[in-house]
Parts: C-alpha cells; structure tokens; sequence
C-alpha cells in the first residue's frame, strides 16, 4: 500500500492541508503522570503523533562497571511500536532509532542536574505510538516532562519542534507528508530560560538568511508548547492536591 | 561537566585557558583545520575508493556497486546506502561488534550530506523502473582516531565518489549485460562537512581528539556547493546560543569552500 501525496501541500492563501497556517502548531494534549510503575510519565498528543515516556531512577546501575563516579548515567531508549506507521515496522531498533536515542538524550542531558545522583542510572523510554512526523520533538517534550515527573531536579524543562521549507515556503510543526515532500527539515530542542540550543539537526535545502527565519521559527514554536507543558506539569499536582483534600 | 575523565584536569584547564585567548594546544587558529591529505584508486576490488588523512586521523572509504530493487516510493531512482565501520585497530576505545550509537550517527550524517545536496544523481542509476536499480554502497572505514571523523570521513565520502566507475552495461529482455569499459558514477554536487567543538564558549573548526574529550558539545554544518546548508547535526551534552549557532553557519561556508578545493580537483 503507498499512500497518495496530494499535489498541493499549502493553498494560494497560506492555508496547509490540515487547515493549519503556516506558523501554527498542531493541537496539543498532554498528560502527566499516567503510569503507575513508572517513577514518571507523561503522554503527548500532537495532530497525529500519539507519544508515551516513561522515567525510572535515579536507580542503580546493572552493569555496574558502566557507571560514573561523579554523575548520574542518562539512558535513553527511542523506539516506535511496529504498528505506529503505514508499513509495519520491524520491533528491532534500526538505526534511525539509535541515532534519535542518542541525540534525545543529549538534548535532555543538559537539563538534568545528573551530578546529585553519582553511580546511578536514570532511564528513559520513549514510545511512539502513532507517528505523523516530528516524533523526535514531541518525544522530547513528554520526555522531560517524565523527568519532571519523575521528580529530578532539573535546571529547565527541555522543549522540542520543528521548522522547515514546504513549497518555497517557511512553515512550523511538519507532519509526515509536509516533510516528506518538503525541501528542508529542521528538528530543534531548546532550554527557554537558559536560552540554550540543546538538539539541531538539520536535513534540506537552506541559504542562510532562510535559516535564520527556520530557526527563530522553530524557536518560536518551542516558546509556543512550553506554555502547554508547563500547563500540563501545573494540573498534575492540581489533581493531586484536590485528591487530597477531598480524602 | 560532562568532559572525558582520560583527560587530566590539568591539561582540560589548559585547553580551556588557551581556547579563551585564540590559542590551541596544537598551535592552530582557532578556525584552522589541519593539514589534509587525500589518495583515491587505492583498493582496485572497489568501484571507488579514497584515504583521507586529516592530522593524524585517518579514514578509508571504499564504493561498491551492485544491482538491486528500487524503494517503492522512488521507482526510478538508484539507491544510496552509508555504513560506518569504528575498526578495534583505529583506536584503544573502539570494539569489535556491531556498530554502537557512534558509528552509526557517523554513518548518518555522512548520508545526509550526500542525500540531502542531491551529489549523485540517482535518476541516472535506474536500469529497469521500478524493477532494477543500481544501489551505491559507500562504506566509511576509519583507520586512526585523532577526532573529527565526521569531516574526515565526510570528505574521504566524497573522494571515493568522485572515483567511482560503473561497468558499462546494456539491458536485453530486463536482464543486464555487461559491457566492456567504465562509466564515471554521476556526481553533480559536492558537499563539504564543517564540525565545530564548543569549548569555554568559543568555537573551535575542526577539534582533534583532546578537544573532543574536553568540549561541551559539537556541531557540523554541511555545505553544498552553491554555498547552502544541507545538513546539521549537534552532538555532545552540552549546547549552543543562536548567536554561537549563526556564527558557526558563516564560518562552515567559509571552510567548506577551501576543503572542497582539496577535495574535488579540476
């Protein structure tokens, strides 16, 4: 089965396919906190992509010998389910999955005060679910919000998405189809009080000038899902405390 | 923070320090890269070949050519396929096995900087549609671990491509039939990788394997040759401004502009 893409991927107003404009993010929902075993969790919704964390730790470290004499080792595992996309995909971790792993976890490294833990893991499980493009962003932001949850004390939230060129034109939030028809990518994590960069990537087609423009637009969407996140972490603990008193 | 603990404090302090006046351990500038040195045609059993010398880190890489299926989204196109290889005898730190985290992001963004400039033209290598295609198997072998590999190995890529021949051949009844003689693989653009350490909040072009240990975090720009950015990748625990991310960009192209004149002669 191979799905059709559609001709025309922004109409003559500016309008995308799903009825977004150019600079707008998808509909966000995020929960936090929604699995028992796990010392934190958290959920994200974006359009399609359908995202779950998990956090467990800071918790000793099997094997041993890998771990770190000053500071907290940070594991990150990026998987997607094999019915999470069109073709089924193989449950083995393929090499896309290594790699967004590794630059995950570097993106929520710096976050992390990883050194009040010595000798210890922190694990963290990412699982698509559903993909519809800009996982690795999404999984970023129901990650640290899992850390958070998970309550590691930590020097920022860490907030991802992505910006790009689709038709000539500079958009925010790709989905699937957007970037697979699109001339340029560029997934990015941010630290919004530290104004730090934390992950970049980059795949495309971009002077610089139109770089600049991806990048702030990108920035801008972070700055835009930061609000949410925060939003989410706040109704946790609302939740909690009104469980609370009602006992 | 997050810096090798096989680098004495001392000595990190005294990259640090030096960084911070314009000064390296090696006595580069700051955006110098080292000396570069490149041989192609070196393995006659492959298409294409190159040994990349970049200081004393060394990368081989090889082509080879075979025929297989197109992906179904692209029927027309030949396929294009990057593997890395961190061989045990190119440094103490590397094991034999399959290929760790390392190896593979290396294998990645060499892939996207050819993929993404568009440097071969994979219409050209369409025998049959949707039936038979040539698949271009680039495999990056690093020999000697003295950091950057990803620039290092990025150009050794690009070498080897641009020496890379296909047997001349001719399609009878959809089967192919070899011919006598070579025909030059079609390379049309020439992407140049530019991997930048952060270190003590400056940029260093091109860091060799004790900055690597001390640095903050990495960052490689790729350079197609109408001077765009084709590919980014950050590595490492730490991260970056916008202003240090902008000022990477202009100096990439910059750098990419003389390597790719070591790289691609004529």
């Amino acid at each position: 089965m191979s799905r059709k893409t559609p001709k025309k991927l922004i109409n003559e107003n500016g309008t995308r396919l799903d009825g977004r404009e150019l600079n707008q993010l998808r509909p966000l929902k995020i929960e936090v906190g929604i699995l028992a075993n796990a010392d934190g969790s958290a959920y994200i919704e974006q359009g399609k992509n359908k995202i779950l964390a998990a956090v467990y730790g800071p918790k000793e470290l099997h094997p041993k010998h890998l771990a770190l004499p000053d500071r907290a080792l940070l594991l990150c595992r990026y998987h997607m389910a094999p019915f999470s996309v069109q073709e089924r995909k193989s449950p083995a971790p393929s090499r896309r999955e290594i790699e967004l792993s590794k630059v995950i976890r570097e993106a929520l490294e710096p976050s992390v005060f990883l050194e009040h833990y010595p000798r210890t893991s922190i694990d963290i499980f990412i699982e698509v679910l559903q993909a519809d493009g800009g996982t690795r962003c999404a999984g970023i932001n129901v990650a640290s919000l899992a850390l958070a949850d998970a309550g590691i004390p930590m020097r920022d939230l860490v907030v991802a998405c992505a910006a790009g060129k689709v038709e000539g034109r500079l958009v925010l939030d790709l989905t699937d189809v957007e970037d697979k028809a699109g001339t340029a990518d560029l997934p990015l994590a941010f630290m919004p009080n530290l104004n730090a960069i934390t992950l970049l990537q980059m795949d495309g087609d971009l002077t610089t000038d139109e770089f600049e423009q991806v990048l702030n637009l990108a920035i801008d969407g972070c700055k835009q899902t930061h609000a949410l996140q925060k939003e989410a972490l706040k109704a946790k603990y609302v939740a909690v405390k009104e469980a609370v008193e009602e006992e | 923070m997050t810096s090798s603990m096989s680098v004495a404090k001392v000595k990190q302090k005294r990259i640090a320090e030096l960084i911070s006046h314009g000064k390296r351990l090696d006595e580069r500038g700051l955006n110098d890269y080292r000396e570069v040195q490149i041989e192609v045609g070196i393995i006659e059993r492959a298409e294409g070949s190159a040994r990349v010398r970049l200081g004393k880190t060394e990368v081989m890489v090889g082509t080879k050519i075979e025929v297989g299926e197109p992906f179904l989204d692209v029927p027309n196109e030949g396929v294009l396929t990057v593997s890395a290889e961190l061989v045990p005898l190119a440094s103490p730190k590397f094991e034999p096995g399959p290929p760790n985290e390392n190896a593979i992001e290396l294998a990645r963004v060499v892939d996207r900087g050819i993929r993404e400039s568009k440097a071969i033209s994979l219409e050209k290598l369409c025998v049959t549609p949707g039936k038979k295609v040539f698949v271009v198997f680039v495999d990056v072998y690093v020999l000697n671990d003295d950091g950057n590999l990803i620039d290092a190995s990025a150009m050794a890529a690009l070498a080897a491509l641009l020496n890379t021949k296909i047997f001349n051949y001719e399609v009878k009844n959809g089967e192919i039939e070899i011919k006598p003689g070579y025909t030059q693989l079609p390379i049309v653009d020439y992407p140049i990788a530019v991997t930048f350490a952060k270190i003590n909040d400056k940029l260093v072009a091109d860091p060799w394997l004790v900055e690597e240990q001390v640095m903050d975090a990495r960052l490689t720009i790729t350079i197609d040759k109408d001077g765009k950015i084709c590919a980014i990748q950050k590595g490492g625990y730490g991260y970056f401004s916008m202003e240090k991310i902008l000022e990477a960009t202009k100096i990439a192209q910059q750098k990419a502009e003389e390597l790719r004149k070591i790289v691609v002669k004529d």
